[in-house]
């Protein structure tokens, strides 16, 4: 598994960036993803996003879908998609650490 | 949609089908980015005590394979060879004639020739003329043989991971060869050697452990039904129940879960949602979701015919432990391949299941005397039929529907009317896509047997031009604004192919457009659909 640094930190991430492990996400991991998405600067809105991602992720084992996401944030998809300019998949569950999710999906 | 990927045009302009210079023999393979699907994760392919586990990747040389595994590709392939008959007389009886070369979407999007059924059968056949037959053994490539190498090896991966086992190919084939059950084959000789893909094996894991492929728990599962629920008391005014695990009921629900999850499927849910609480209402229908039983896809069908019977066997387990009469499945498309021709030969006879009876219409679904699952468009097309549902196609008039047909319920299990017969009585605009390209001879939407991940977009953007072309002709010649489809792989494939392809068209369940135009008693007035979007022309009227 390939390996990124910052902030003095190491995380082994997958083939698409994502961390190994929900449990090794840290302040470092967010600015990490903030960099390698083109953020330019963290607002509370991202910050909003990334721990109602984090809560519901830590209830229920799994990202909520993107219409729950919509309306517990209040932001419309195409707002988040301001925010994070891969989406709420790659680049808010990435932020958040969540894992990707995989099926008919 | 990956940053580096062509512009739809752009594919477009790129595809050349002048096959190389060289025999197919000659012609190494190369694992190009885009066409191939990332390697399993070792923890998923452990869970279900698959094969070797452990991490590798396709773009490395080393594979990390056993020892001994061409010695365990050649020992695999003959147990296969004794246990399915089919798979013997697949590899004995094609005499190359083409007729399916041109039929397959992957080869017309791609335009490699290995890619045409013909040539991706013949990628295996060379290595079992050489191991199992006198004139191969002897002759050699005269007669068409090779021996299995490493490069042989990441060759068979490389296409039958490109191979989505839609089956358009054995409708045109004079001797009937399945090329599925071929790609089925290599497959299970892959998980063998521990090649799986990860965007199959992970689903396998979840749902082996927690009952579907996302991998959602029972309070979630619940949860999200609940959160449909809200949203269907915010545009009807009705507030619908659902029953979790309820034990004597009468029937037992089962559809994909990612329609639980993700858009648009997510609405289709909200149609069954819908549907169950009308005829809960109207006749006393007494049906329940199972939080265990909660998937009705089988990415074990892209694993082995052991993995698939693993999971399918939860459902009939489940229905067992609840007590129920019978199983109503959901618009899932390989679920049903798995269902009608593996199941009872596989996990059955369910013969603790009664004989399928609409407790509304009193239909039998003889077909599914075997099986005990009938496919929710069989039981609503009945209900229609008997003049059981109070219907409003007016809050569906601004959409203009055709209809792509899954591979595995048409080609599958000859499912063709039904879905139809919903749509027209549901929709005032339905337009069929040409001859060629639905019912038996439907597309595939290119992202099919679990290749509907993120990183190989080239290949399945490639995969869906042909299915995408039809719609593009419907759109172009009667507007059509809407693709309906009963599967939810489609759900999600097409909808990011129409996105690339014809941007103009969306995608929806059958189910949804049912809980669009059906009334239900105490509604207040409907001015959006069940994506919350106002109904043009509606806006501030009831709707009647």
């Amino acid at each position: 598994m390939p390996e990124v640094e910052y902030g003095g930190e190491t995380f082994t991430v997958d083939e698409d960036g994502f961390i190994d492990s929900y449990d090794n996400w840290s302040d470092n991991w967010v600015n990490h993803v903030k960099e390698v998405e083109g953020i330019e600067e963290l607002t509370d809105e991202h910050r909003l996003v990334v721990k109602i991602l984090q809560e519901y992720y830590e209830k229920n084992g799994i990202a909520p879908m993107v219409r729950v996401l919509a309306k517990v944030t209040g932001f419309k998809l195409k707002h988040i998609y301001e925010l994070f300019p891969s989406g709420p998949g790659k680049g808010a569950c990435k932020m958040a650490g969540l894992p990707k999710p995989t099926g008919c999906v | 949609m990956p940053d580096d990927l062509f512009k739809s045009d752009e594919l477009l302009s790129k595809l050349d089908p002048t096959p190389p210079q060289t025999g197919w023999m000659d012609t190494p393979v190369q694992i190009r980015k885009g066409m191939y699907c990332y390697a399993s994760n070792p923890k998923s392919v452990e869970y279900v005590g698959l094969p070797n586990a452990r991490a590798w990747n396709p773009l490395d040389d080393d594979w990390k394979l056993p020892e001994n595994w061409e010695e365990i590709i050649f020992e695999g392939f003959r147990e296969r060879l004794d246990r399915f008959r089919s798979f013997k007389v697949f590899m004995d009886i094609c005499v190359r004639c083409g007729a399916c070369a041109d039929k397959c979407h992957s080869f017309i999007g791609t335009g490699d020739p290995k890619n045409m059924p013909v040539l991706r059968a013949e990628l295996l056949r060379s290595v079992y003329r050489k191991d199992f037959t006198t004139a191969g053994k002897i002759l050699g490539k005269l007669a068409g043989s090779r021996k299995l190498t490493l490069d042989v090896l990441k060759e068979w991966w490389y296409y039958f991971f490109q191979c989505t086992e839609c089956r358009r190919c054995s409708v045109f084939c004079p001797f009937g060869i399945d090329t599925a059950e071929i790609t089925m084959m290599a497959r299970e000789l892959f998980n063998l050697l521990g090649l799986n893909i990860d965007w199959i094996a992970t689903p396998v894991a979840n749902c082996y452990r927690t009952g579907n492929h996302l991998g959602i728990q029972p309070h979630a599962f619940k949860d999200m039904l609940d959160f449909f629920v809200d949203d269907i008391e915010d545009i009807t005014g009705v507030h619908v129940e659902p029953s979790f695990n309820k034990k004597g009921a009468d029937i037992l629900f089962i559809t994909p879960s990612s329609d639980i999850f993700a858009d648009p499927g997510t609405y289709t849910t909200m149609g069954y949602l819908i549907l169950f609480h009308f005829l809960k209402e109207q006749y006393g229908f007494d049906i329940t979701w199972s939080t265990y039983a909660s998937e009705g896809g089988n990415f074990g069908s892209f694993t082995s015919h052991e993995t698939m019977k693993r999971l399918n066997s939860k459902m009939y387990a489940e229905a067992q432990r609840l007590g129920v009469k019978w199983i109503l499945g959901g618009e899932c498309g390989h679920m049903w391949r798995v269902i009608h021709q593996y199941m009872d030969t596989m996990n059955g006879p369910a013969d603790f299941l009664a004989e399928p009876v609409s407790p509304i219409t009193g239909t039998k679904f003889e077909n599914a005397k075997a099986t005990k699952v009938v496919h929710i468009t069989e039981f609503t097309a009945d209900l229609i039929k008997q003049g059981k549902l109070d219907l409003n196609p007016g809050r569906n008039d601004h959409l203009r529907v055709t209809y792509h047909d899954s591979c595995n319920t048409s080609r599958g299990m000859g499912l063709l009317d039904e879905p139809r017969y919903i749509i027209k009585n549901t929709c005032k605009n339905f337009y069929e896509m040409p001859r060629n390209t639905i019912r038996e001879q439907t597309f595939c939407c290119g992202s099919g047997s679990g290749l509907n991940a993120g990183e190989n977009m080239e290949l399945r953007m490639a995969g869906s031009l042909p299915r995408a072309n039809a719609v593009k002709y419907v759109h172009e010649k009667h507007d059509v604004n809407m693709l309906a489809c009963i599967c939810a792989i489609d759900r999600a494939a097409l909808s990011v192919a129409m996105e690339y392809w014809v941007p103009d068209v969306d995608v929806t369940g059958v189910h949804e457009l049912v809980g669009n135009a059906l009334n239900l008693s105490g509604q207040n007035e409907r001015t959006t659909d069940l994506r919350s979007e106002p109904i043009p022309g509606l806006e501030g009227d009831d709707g009647e």
